[in-house]
């Protein structure tokens, strides 16, 4: 069985030592933001990725993504008790979570959340070895009119997916594009929107943009929001559910971890997507819809679950495709680079102890997070009284030394500043960050993999209908956009995202 | 509701969509387009900015269509748009002149005074144990290689 060889490999990789130990550390750090809001995975993972360079790429690796779907347990611990996302994906969970922290059930919350969580986990670790293999070997047949068609569907989707105006969401995938354009092209050696910088001729960093919009733009618009929190953590008791909660809960988790992983495999989702699904999901399905938004337990287990389970599977299009599925994916394949991996379908075959060994670590990961989550839930609460007045500084602290280091000049401290302007602007308008990112950062890739296509066509632009895969992909993105533009769905997309 | 264009979140969008495509267009009109066959480094960007406008034509006009749901949420925090930039920027140059620790005290400095509150005896307890933290860890722990201080 080459599952199973596959997977010994894999765990024999995350056994070590070493690899045990950053698992821990990434899915340590990955709750404390995760708690913390205002400050999410895409900033600490941008922040962390340069010094991530002193760190062999397996552990690099295991750590960052431990910082992504920790934050997904951590986020729904603030939902819960503060009534306050602490991640986006969280905002769901707010809804019935700390209606039942209010009845004092705090605790059955606190573990339903968490089982939930580790059962995706569990479920995603066992998709990702099953499916990751016959996807990459598609891949390698992939040519680059698939690629360009791959992308479109991608940037697409997560325009069309995002909150808010669908129009605007696209035109922020274009901006991103845009800014992707700036520095040498590589054909030609030309250098375009330089504006005459030197500096502007390598293209600007994509942590730079990320850094600035979520962690610079963030600090500016929370400090013009002055929100009041309340706390329920005198409750806390009996941390684990009662027999009756499971039961109630397990067919929300199994429904919650399935559209979970539906959505994670689709590139330019991110997790919110999945958990206000299968909130929905659930609310419909309830004899008594009415108990929702009062304290019902499936509303927590659900998205939870759903949340986790599309953090996971949103590494399947990123490892076998070379294809960032989200803006931390993204960084995740430039924590590749840093360490000189192409990203790539050839990354499976080339470097098999890299993807199982962190596939192996994430079940690891899922299992410590449940483990030592809520015995630590008091250390959280904590830390959330900590004021922000105090913890604002130490990010912009971290941000400052973290963006220095990329290449150890204050050119992109400066251009970190501007973004945070601009990104605070962004996030004033309501003009989405994340698809923008996404953009920027498929933006190069796009444009080689068109050029290539239609140099290999002799410039025939029915080349991305002409071939099945390419066409398949093209339809999709036909067909999202045609569903997500009829009126009645708009409204239900309005009144879900409201 | 009533809301003036500079409250107008759609109009504002807009108006950045078209100023950042016209700016684009304008620049890549320098670069070669080329044909389908062999696309020049200009027709991407060309093609991007032609969309750009477009849409930003759309929001705009979206945005006057509908005033009454484009009240911008939120305050405009000036102050700490103001100050948390240039905090940023001191740093920058405090790096490259002076060194590790006095960048980083003048930082944490400069952007605790964008909070609502600053107390000063806090405030200098937060600079100091962040840049014992942050020099153990990155100067020593991670062996960036950057001087402590410099330049006097």
């Amino acid at each position: 069985m080459e599952l199973f060889n596959n997977l010994i490999l894999g765990f024999s990789v995350a056994f070590t030592l070493q690899n045990l130990w950053f698992c821990f550390i990434g899915c340590f750090l990955g709750t404390l933001i995760g708690v913390l809001p205002g400050i999410g995975p895409l900033a600490t993972i941008a922040m962390l990725l340069p010094i991530t360079f002193n760190v062999p790429p397996t552990s690099a690796l295991i750590m960052l993504a431990g910082i992504y779907y920790g934050a997904q347990y951590g986020g729904s611990t603030t939902a819960i008790l503060v009534n306050l996302p602490g991640e986006t994906s969280a905002v769901v969970t707010c809804l019935d979570g700390h209606q039942m922290a209010r009845q004092g059930r705090a605790g059955a919350a606190l573990g339903i959340a968490a089982y939930g969580s580790f059962f995706a986990g569990t479920v995603c670790t066992m998709i990702i070895a099953l499916f990751g293999p016959p996807i990459a070997e598609m891949a390698l047949k992939f040519g680059a009119p698939e690629y360009f068609s791959l992308m479109l569907m991608g940037l697409v989707t997560a325009a069309v997916l995002a909150h808010g105006d669908m129009i605007k969401s696209l035109s922020m995938v274009v901006l991103g594009l845009l800014l992707g354009v700036v520095g040498t092209d590589v054909n030609s050696g030309m250098a375009r929107y330089s504006f005459g910088i030197a500096e502007l001729t390598d293209g600007i960093g994509f942590i730079v943009i990320a850094v600035g919009v979520f962690a610079v733009g963030e600090i500016v618009s929370n400090l013009g929001d002055k929100e009041e929190r309340r706390f329920f953590t005198d409750k806390v008791k009996n941390l684990y559910p009662s027999w009756a909660d499971i039961k109630q809960s397990s067919g929300a988790i199994l429904r919650g971890t399935a559209i979970g992983a539906f959505f994670g495999v689709l590139p330019g989702t991110g997790p919110a997507i999945a958990s206000f699904s299968s909130y929905m999901v659930e609310k419909k399905l309830a004899k008594d819809p009415s108990r929702f938004g009062k304290g019902a337990i499936e509303g927590v287990a659900g998205p939870e679950s759903a949340n986790n389970a599309d953090a996971q599977c949103k590494f399947i299009p990123t490892l076998t495709l070379g294809i960032p599925a989200s803006a931390v994916m993204a960084l995740m394949l430039g924590a590749l680079t840093i360490q000189g991996i192409a990203p790539g379908p050839q990354v499976m075959t080339q470097k098999p102890d890299l993807f199982w060994g962190l596939i192996a670590s994430m079940w690891i990961g899922n299992l410590m997070l449940l483990v030592l989550n809520l015995p630590l839930i008091g250390l959280w609460v904590r830390l959330l009284k900590v004021p922000y007045r105090l913890l604002f500084p130490a990010i912009m602290a971290f941000s400052c030394i973290g963006i220095y280091s990329v290449n150890n000049a204050s050119f992109e401290i400066y251009l970190t500043a501007l973004f945070g302007v601009i990104g605070f602007l962004w996030l004033r308008l309501e003009m989405q960050p994340a698809p923008l990112l996404l953009g920027f950062v498929l933006g190069p890739l796009m444009e080689e993999n068109l050029r290539r296509a239609l140099l290999i066509s002799r410039g025939d632009a029915t080349v991305f209908f002409t071939r099945p895969i390419s066409l398949g992909f093209m339809i999709m993105t036909g067909l999202v956009l045609v569903v997500m533009a009829l009126p009645a769905i708009q409204k239900r997309r309005e009144a879900i995202t409201d | 509701m009533k809301v003036g264009l500079s409250e107008n979140k759609d109009f504002l969008s807009g108006l950045m969509f078209m100023a950042v495509g016209a700016v684009g267009l304008y620049m890549a009109l320098d670069y070669p387009m080329g044909s389908a066959l062999r696309m020049g480094p200009g027709y991407f960007p060309n093609v991007l900015s032609g969309l750009l406008i477009l849409a930003g034509i759309y929001c705009l006009i979206h945005g006057l269509l509908n005033p009454d749901q484009m009240k911008i949420a939120g305050n405009w925090s000036v102050r700490a748009l103001i100050i948390i930039p240039v905090g940023t920027v001191v740093f920058g140059l405090l790096m490259e002149h002076t060194g590790f620790v006095p960048a980083l005290l003048a930082l944490i400095f400069i952007v605790a005074y964008a909070g609502d509150e600053f107390k000063f005896m806090e405030v200098l307890m937060l600079a100091v144990g962040l840049t014992i933290v942050c020099t153990g860890l990155f100067i020593y722990g991670l062996g960036l290689p950057y001087p402590l201080f410099q330049g006097y």
